[in-house]
């Protein structure tokens, strides 16, 4: 048995396996399927200041080894989480921690200091990436000033594990990375979806009522695992991979490319119980190899 | 109520007509308790297209012969992958999933069940307990042709069946809310389950008669879970996940124009 234990700055994880947020609901959803204190920590579902109804139906569309969504942050808003959710979930062991989003800097400062107020809530994601909200997050996240304003700001207001969760739709993502790290960051998670499109030919329309949306699933791990790479090589604070994650090989992939942890998102609607097989097997993999401990191989890649 | 993720083997699979299949599953444990209304979500192997589960309804439960009986309409490479499989062949389900059809407290009450194409499957279970509860189920069933009409003698088992064929080849000639038994007979509930323009149509008629109705959706789904949030339908509490508070619901909760 190797040694998983990993770290995010002063965030201590029992091993790099987390849940990407807008996949995983509050985890009590797949507790059925998952010991969810075997994980290294969930992040729940984007969390705005106030309730969001989302987009109109139709939000998803298959392609292939993919999918694309566009829920648009549907959730009923930080004070609800706080008074109904939080109590549901704070007794867990993981580490639960919860996604930011927002429209206007003013709005993640509060939703991020309202959080903060939450003992069992040891970090959280601050989401400036969100393709499927007019003016939403991804505004922040497309730009070095941009990020780094709203980092700045929430970094002010929230003084436990910041980690910022990056857009890939950006010239250079490293570039923004550095922005969120000068700003005061602890850590950037990444990608978050890439925008894409469907189209019904027979019907001559969009298939998602928003017409584009955010594409994840194993076709994007490719384009995940070289920009993970990159930042990981172009700042100094820990980075946690995602995007296409689906057995224990991907998130070694990721560990050796750099990430200090690891989020598996849309594979957990292939297989509920994924994230567990993912643990064991990582842990397989350092045995075989005869590595004592994960961090032996974060960002170990051989060039 | 718990979910699972099991491994269950093919029994057998029947061609029903030319676009459907009926899967019979088991496993060598007892299957859990499952309720008319909720469905599965399938894994399919082997086809690049499809990564997500398919959600199918459950056609039936038999606790006796540990028997589940999934009805699949042949609609894509994943549909079409489930109707290759043969006896001793796996498949991996999740289940059970959604909340499924609200059974009558009252055993005097006279339900109605509505199915449409493929919609007919989840009401074949329906009816079958309504019966174990010493109610019989009336089905008034519709499709396009008769090519399309599926599992008749087995919902003739449970109890009386109307049809109607939109070219008239069996039962009356129309859509299912002109069938003559609908101002033939008093009914005090009605169940409805298949394509939206029937399932709305039903409804529609339902209000006017005053009587309850719950419909059973099919919007595209993930998670199967409630957790994505993709599923969602406009409800008067807002968008709700069809996965988790549905599939089932009653006409009075939807945001539907009836």
């Amino acid at each position: 048995m190797a040694d998983l234990r990993t770290s995010i700055g002063k965030l201590e994880l029992a091993n790099p396996v987390m849940t990407a947020s807008g996949t995983f609901g509050y985890g009590t959803e797949f507790a059925d399927f998952v010991d969810l204190d075997r994980l290294g920590g969930v992040i729940v579902k984007g969390t705005t200041l106030h309730h969001r109804e989302g987009n109109p139906y139709p939000r998803m569309a298959e392609t292939p080894s993919g999918m694309l969504n566009a829920v648009g942050l549907q959730n009923k808003g930080v004070e609800y989480f706080c008074e109904q959710i939080y109590p549901t979930i704070k007794d867990y062991k993981t580490n639960m921690i919860v996604n930011v989003s927002g429209s206007a800097i003013e709005d993640y400062v509060a939703t991020a200091e309202r959080i903060n107020a939450l003992e069992a809530i040891p970090a959280i994601e601050l989401n400036i990436s969100c393709p499927n909200v007019k003016q939403g997050g991804m505004a922040f996240g497309v730009t070095a000033k941009g990020a780094a304003e709203v980092v700045s700001a929430v970094r002010k207001v929230y003084d436990k594990t910041l980690i910022v969760k990056l857009s890939p739709n950006v010239t250079d993502i490293t570039e923004i990375a550095r922005a969120a790290e000068s700003a005061g960051a602890d850590s950037v998670s990444l990608i978050n979806t890439l925008l894409g499109m469907a189209i019904d030919a027979e019907r001559r329309c969009p298939i998602l009522s928003t017409v584009t949306g955010g594409m994840s699933g194993p076709a994007v791990k490719p384009i995940a695992l070289r920009m993970v790479w990159q930042v990981a090589k172009a700042v100094q604070i820990p980075v946690v991979g995602l995007g296409g994650i689906t057995n224990a090989t991907d998130a070694i992939e990721f560990l050796l490319a750099g990430a200090s942890a690891i989020e598996v998102g849309t594979a957990n609607f292939m297989d509920p119980a994924v994230t567990g097989k993912i643990v064991d097997g990582i842990n397989d993999y350092l045995d075989r190899h005869g590595f004592a401990s994960v961090r032996d191989i974060i960002g170990a890649l051989e060039i | 109520m718990k979910k699972y993720i099991l491994d269950l083997t093919i029994r057998q699979t029947v061609a029903i007509g030319k676009q459907c299949v009926l899967l019979r599953l088991t496993a060598d444990e007892q299957l859990p308790e499952m309720f008319p209304g909720q469905f599965v979500e399938v894994r399919v192997d082997h086809t690049p297209s499809v990564m997500l589960r398919r959600p199918i309804s459950i056609h039936y439960y038999n606790k006796e012969t540990n028997e589940l009986g999934l009805l699949v309409q042949l609609v894509g490479d994943g549909t079409r992958w489930m109707a290759t499989l043969k006896e001793g062949d796996m498949l991996n389900l999740v289940l059970p999933l959604g909340n499924g059809f609200t059974l009558p407290e009252d055993p005097s009450v006279r339900p109605l069940l509505i199915g449409g194409g493929v919609g007919v499957a989840p009401l074949l279970y329906l009816g079958m307990k309504l019966k174990e509860m010493g109610i019989t189920p009336t089905f008034l069933l519709g499709s396009r042709t008769e090519n399309e009409l599926m599992q008749v003698q087995e919902f003739e088992k449970v109890g009386p069946v109307y049809i109607t064929t939109e070219n008239g080849a069996v039962g009356e000639q129309g859509y299912v809310t002109q069938h003559s038994v609908l101002t033939r007979e008093q009914f005090s509930q009605v169940y409805t389950c298949g394509p939206k323009p029937m399932m709305v149509a039903v409804a529609r008629w339902a209000k006017a008669a005053d009587v309850p109705c719950e419909v059973s959706l099919e919007n595209k789904m993930a998670c199967g879970v409630g957790a994505c949030l993709c599923c969602v339908e406009d409800t008067k509490e807002g968008n709700v996940c069809v996965c988790k508070e549905g599939p089932v619901f009653s006409i009075e909760k939807l945001s539907w124009q009836i």
